[in-house]
């Protein structure tokens, strides 16, 4: 999947999360540019990601996900493993 | 298996809608009004998350008064946490008309919260309490001693009812833990796994003596596979027992309860027949040929299925049918076919006849004297399975799969008659309602047709017979009996030559619209006679059609054919066979001339060609080229 796509369908996870349709993600966007964006609504950012795009995130990869940057990375990561 | 709420309709479009619903300056019964239908698609946790926002964020200040709305106050108590369980349960209350209010206690604190006369749970003063205790709380506190478990549950039970008079639900355990054994992990002591098991099964007797309600999570994980309600890692990191994706159909569960207790569950289960309960048209096929009982797959499903209704039934369901079809032809299989499980006693009412469905479950709602709102629609048909949901928003209208084999359950997880307990009353209550149900004089109609029809976006595609569609075509002229108005059989062969001869007119004619395509569901012959009239020889429709206007479109269609081969009348024929009554007045209906009718019941009928003004319809016609399949 290219980063591009990525973006655009995470874009509307953040929408419907935290109910903002005004957000636009850049690599460094996190919780601190995000009003709503508490360790509460994090469990349903990551629970809502894996939904959309139909992946798993593990454990240990889930403490990396601190910022929108992560997030791309990590699922870029897995559409590529997943091709392999 | 991936949780959805199934039963409902799909949710194309719906984001937008609540981007409208959000935006708009209607009252608040418009707005609540627009809440509680969005509520009522197959909308999985992330939109269930989304609309529980905007009706918050609408109805900031409590509910306004005018809106008459039942209001619920529920206590969420429990060990881990449950806050993101509390939209789920909220727009499940909204699906059923009811505003929730949900307090969720600090985890882990349930038992002092109850004890304590001061606490924000005692402020709060709940209709309804639901202990929600994950597994591992369950396992440990007690170091797996199933009656110390209970005896601390008795008493959390026993301190909700004292203090606030409420109704009390407990969550069932959830089997999370791994096996240590295997197959016959029950033979071991200490097992966590077994504790599960054995306690949900001694939990269900102590909650009957305390009259406590149970919500079965266990039962429901067993449906989906307990990786989809539980995830070890989020429990890890969050402590959430329940996934998130469950959490829509959790709420759904629970609110089940709390609707069911309030006389809100469904009383009746209205039936289609055709394609519902047997395979094929009894009308066209004929007892002989529906398909049902053994002999093929899909008519073991269909009998699988009436035991399931009849089960219902016996479990204090109300039965009644609501069919496209002549009674007597409706009524046969009921009578004398060997495999049906239903018979006509099993039903209440029982309705056959050719007006819309709409009008006739207002008139089933009226002779059972019971609600419309207590009314489950059941057809494998998307027109009328869109045409009740428009026109009576009330009544529950399950998207049914297209397997038979799957119908039971679809209703079953639908929930439409949760109940929570079951009495003589229940068992005598079919009968009862048989009793009572008569008949009655039909009321006007106020169903939207024209409304219904444009929003269908129906297009009607022709072409005249053709190789492609040649198997079709024979197969709808020697087995429609109901839409026919002179029942002439041919074979391949003749239907071949009538494609060759250059005095006949042939239509195929198929029919789209937004639930899908049809396919070919209406042929038209007519034939040139000596004194230059064109003949209708063959006229035939499939019933799953009927008043949708392409009897319209098609003699629009015919006229058109006679113009352009400089004809001045159309003479139409209507040959009685004893199952074609419903077209007997057709040609009068269209606007045809009489000019007689035989002894045996044959009428003929004229249409004068230059008075003919094209009927108008909602249907986009169009002719295609080739391609009948």
């Amino acid at each position: 999947m290219q980063e591009a796509e990525i973006y655009k369908k995470l874009t509307a996870v953040f929408h419907d999360i935290f109910d903002d349709g005004s957000i636009v993600l850049q690599p460094g966007t996190n919780a601190s540019n995000i009003e709503g964006w508490d360790s509460m609504n994090h469990i349903g950012l990551i629970a809502a990601t894996e939904a959309v795009f139909g992946v798993k995130f593990y454990t240990n990869e889930v403490e990396s996900l601190t910022d929108v940057g992560n997030f791309v990375c990590l699922i870029k990561e897995k559409f590529s493993s997943s091709q392999m | 298996m991936k949780i959805e709420l199934a039963w409902l309709p799909e949710s194309q479009g719906w984001d937008d809608a609540l981007e409208g619903v959000r935006d708009n300056n209607n009252s608040d019964i418009e707005k609540w009004n627009a809440l509680v239908s969005l509520a009522n698609f197959n909308i999985n946790f992330i939109q269930t998350g989304k609309l529980d926002r905007s009706a918050q964020r609408i109805f900031s200040d409590g509910l306004p008064g005018t809106l008459e709305v039942k209001s619920i106050r529920l206590a969420l108590l429990g060990s881990s946490t449950l806050r993101h369980l509390v939209p789920g349960i909220r727009v499940a209350g909204l699906r059923r008309g009811m505003w929730i209010e949900v307090y969720e206690a600090e985890y882990g604190q349930y038992r002092q919260e109850l004890i304590d006369p001061d606490s924000e749970l005692h402020t709060f003063h709940p209709d309804c309490v639901c202990i929600a205790l994950d597994a591992y709380h369950l396992a440990e506190a007690s170091d797996l001693d199933i009656k110390l478990t209970l005896a601390m549950l008795r008493e959390c039970w026993r301190m909700a009812k004292q203090a606030f008079g409420c109704t009390v639900i407990q969550q069932t355990a959830l089997p999370v833990f791994p096996d240590l054994m295997g197959n016959n992990e029950h033979r071991l002591p200490d097992s966590p796994k077994t504790f599960v098991c054995q306690f949900n099964i001694a939990l269900e007797a102590a909650a009957d003596q305390e009259e406590v309600h149970l919500l079965a999570v266990d039962q429901h994980a067993a449906v989906h596979g307990i990786q989809e309600w539980h995830d070890a890692a989020l429990w890890h990191r969050a402590k959430h027992e329940i996934h998130p994706r469950a959490s829509h159909l959790y709420g759904d569960q629970l609110v089940r309860i709390l609707a069911a207790q309030r006389g809100r569950s469904y009383k009746c289960l209205v039936l289609d027949l055709d394609n519902t309960i047997w395979g094929g048209v009894i009308g066209d096929d004929g007892l002989q040929n529906i398909v049902l009982g053994h002999g093929s797959a899909a008519g073991e499903a269909y009998v699988a299925f009436q035991r399931y209704v009849q089960r219902l039934s016996k479990r204090g369901i109300i039965l009644a049918v609501c069919t496209k079809n002549d009674e007597d032809s409706a009524l046969s299989p009921f009578e004398k076919h060997p495999e049906m499980v239903l018979r006509r006693n099993d039903i209440a009412c029982f309705v056959a006849n050719w007006q819309d469905k709409a009008l006739n479950l207002r008139h089933i709602a009226k002779a059972l004297n019971i609600g419309i709102d207590s009314l489950v629609f059941v057809d494998d048909n998307p027109f009328e399975r869109n045409l009740v949901r428009r026109e009576l928003p009330q009544v529950a209208v399950p998207e049914l799969p297209q397997d038979p084999a799957l119908y039971a359950a679809c209703i079953s997880e639908a929930g439409y008659f949760e109940g929570l307990s079951f009495t003589d009353e229940d068992r005598d209550r079919s009968f009862q309602y048989q009793a009572k149900a008569h008949r009655e004089s039909f009321l006007q109609t106020t169903t939207d047709m024209a409304g219904y029809l444009e929003g269908l976006k129906m297009e009607l595609s022709w072409t005249p017979f053709d190789q492609v569609g040649l198997r079709r075509i024979v197969q709808l002229i020697n087995k429609t009996n109901q839409f026919n108005l002179t029942t002439r059989r041919y074979t391949e062969a003749q239907v071949a030559a009538l494609m060759e001869d250059r005095k006949v007119l042939t239509y195929q004619m198929r029919l789209k619209d937004r639930f899908g395509d049809n396919g070919i569901i209406a042929i038209l012959i007519a034939k040139l006679n000596a004194e230059g009239e064109l003949v209708v020889d063959t006229w035939l429709m499939s019933c799953r059609v009927l008043g949708r206007q392409v009897e319209e479109s098609s003699l629009n269609l015919l006229v058109e054919g006679a113009k352009s081969l400089g004809v001045p009348r159309i003479i139409g024929e209507f040959v009685p066979t004893g199952r074609n009554k419903m077209v007997e007045a057709l040609y009068r209906n269209l606007g045809f001339c009489h000019l007689n009718t035989a002894t045996d019941g044959r009428s003929t009928w004229s249409l004068d060609v230059k008075l003919y003004l094209a009927k108008e319809t909602k249907i986009r016609v169009l002719e295609f080229a080739g391609a009948g399949s």
